[in-house]
């Protein structure tokens, strides 16, 4: 039995974890609702954004700068590969969708693995996020605590967009009836463009935010793409909220678990998925319809 | 010049024929019923026009103009509108955020008041989501996100289908007052009564054709003629 403060500073890294996955599934799980494409290179993206953040790291020698021109060379990367490549396959099946992303990931993570070697590469944590911060119970690293932080007005940010914005009202429209967006009127591969590249965009950030906290490899990725399709089918499919709620409850699994076997963690959290889509196959805000 | 002319147009489902040279126009101002059986192809007319569902030829004019072949959005913001069987509602959007989008592309789009002037109980329910609504909500919605698009045709399929007698009454008035402003509507329905209360021309479908065309008045004076040609009692 591992003792309270071990405890404490596992739910916290859990609530670390779990943000982080929010903001991943998030772009994930917009794409699949409105464009109907799974990506399987969003976890290619995570590194790619990692690796952005570790190269204008070198030249800015500012976190913030980085991560600002970084989000605008994800922007760039989501912009091309819908106009270059995913736009061609809205109309074809889903196996050719999946595996032309699945190919485009592979080419991604062979580029970054040819250009920075298959090495770990460091990323240091920002001056301003240096240290522990005393919370009484518990001494945490303060840029984990930031990072809490960081993600939580990002996803407040992507709320308000879905929410309260027409765009927002038109994914998320699309993402439940898109025939009848189209019968009101409305051009939906319109907006496919700008979700394709939100979504980059979101798990681009991620990978950034997260370098100073792991070994950026050109592989790191895979393991949180499959994490945060857990995720989405937890949330319900194309479900903004279902993936801020599930990465949050999936994140706590993982880390709380492996305070107690950490070889069990992963184990947990399929198992809970397994459970979940035996008593709620829609997922926890999911509605029946459009997959 | 018609409003809107549908000239022999054919329209499959897959390999199933479902339209054969189907012909039918409407004037501008004009309530047209389509009657028929279950599967005489009334539905899927509509989905043609709509462009839910392209035909395989012939052509579609509305005020001159092909609009077969076009995207569904397309021919939406050329003024058709349908109003769908299964209604359609964004179950996750609130009653104000489905009229919001449906104005989005319109470009004389009305007003929430004057919508909910037309549809008080939309504005008491203004703030729940679509998925709370009743049956007649619904349908009253799923015609308001038509009319505050200011469609100059309204395609209404089984408006009053599934729906309590005294709510079938309040659409029948509304649709009524609609036709009396000059509205311009097709509507597909199984009852043909309230059908023929607020439609003045009507056509009978049978298995892809048309097999009846006339007057309301003549339909309701020949009560035979419905059941025969149509299986649906006047």
């Amino acid at each position: 039995m591992p003792s309270w403060p071990a405890l404490a500073s596992q739910a916290f890294n859990g609530l670390a974890l779990g943000s982080l996955l929010a903001l991943v599934s998030s772009g994930l799980t917009i794409i699949l609702g409105t464009l109907g494409v799974l990506n399987f290179a969003h976890g290619a993206l995570f590194a790619v954004g990692a690796y952005a953040a570790f190269v204008l790291l070198q030249y800015t020698q500012s976190f913030l700068v980085a991560i600002v021109i970084g989000c605008g060379f994800m922007l760039v990367l989501g912009f091309l590969l819908e106009r270059v490549i995913i736009r061609l396959f809205y109309d074809r099946p889903h196996e050719d969708q999946i595996l032309v992303t699945y190919g485009v990931g592979i080419v991604l993570v062979e580029c970054v693995r040819a250009i920075f070697g298959g090495n770990a590469q460091r990323v240091p944590t920002p001056s301003w996020g240096q240290g522990a911060t005393q919370l009484g119970f518990l001494i945490y690293p303060t840029y984990r605590l930031q990072l809490i932080a960081i993600i939580a007005m990002l996803l407040a940010g992507l709320y308000l967009v879905l929410y309260r914005t027409s765009m927002g009202l038109v994914v998320r429209a699309g993402i439940e009836n898109p025939r009848m967006v189209g019968i009101l009127g409305i051009n939906l591969r319109r907006t496919f463009l700008l979700v394709f590249a939100i979504g980059v965009v979101a798990v681009g950030l991620a990978g950034m935010l997260y370098a100073p906290v792991v070994a950026v490899t050109p592989d790191m990725g895979a393991n949180f793409m499959a994490q945060s399709f857990v995720v989405i089918v937890l949330g319900g499919l194309g479900s903004f909220p279902g993936a801020v709620v599930g990465g949050l409850i999936a994140g706590e699994i993982v880390s709380l678990t492996s305070a107690f076997n950490s070889s069990y963690s992963e184990v947990m959290l399929y198992a809970l998925m397994a459970l979940l889509l035996v008593l709620r196959p829609q997922g926890l805000f999911g509605s029946e319809g459009r997959v | 010049m018609s409003l809107l002319e549908v000239e022999r147009i054919n329209t499959l489902y897959g390999d199933s024929h479902v339209l054969f040279d189907l012909s039918i126009r409407v004037e501008q101002g004009e309530v047209v019923a389509l009657l028929g059986r279950n599967g005489a192809g009334k539905t899927t007319t509509l989905r043609s026009i709509m462009g839910v569902l392209a035909p395989k030829n012939g052509t579609i004019r509305l005020d001159g103009t092909p609009i077969n072949g076009l995207a569904p959005s397309a021919i939406a913001n050329m003024g058709v509108q349908l109003v769908p069987e299964e209604r359609a509602i964004f179950g996750g959007l609130t009653v104000e955020e489905n009229l919001r989008i449906a104005a989005l592309t319109a470009p004389n789009a009305w007003s929430f008041e004057r919508i909910y002037g037309v549809f008080p109980r939309l504005k008491e329910r203004r703030k729940s989501l679509g998925r709370t609504l009743s049956g007649g909500e619904q349908q009253m919605l799923s015609i308001a996100r038509a009319l505050i698009r200011d469609a100059r045709i309204i395609l209404l399929d089984e408006p009053f289908e599934g729906l309590a007698p005294l709510i079938v009454r309040d659409l029948v008035n509304i649709a009524a007052g609609l036709a009396r402003e000059g509205r311009t509507m097709i509507v597909v329905e199984q009852n043909v009564a309230a059908a023929l209360s607020f439609a003045t021309r009507v056509y009978g479908l049978n298995n892809g054709h048309v097999v009846f065309e006339g007057t309301s008045a003549e339909l309701t004076a020949n009560p035979d003629l419905a059941r025969d040609f149509l299986g649906v009692g006047a």
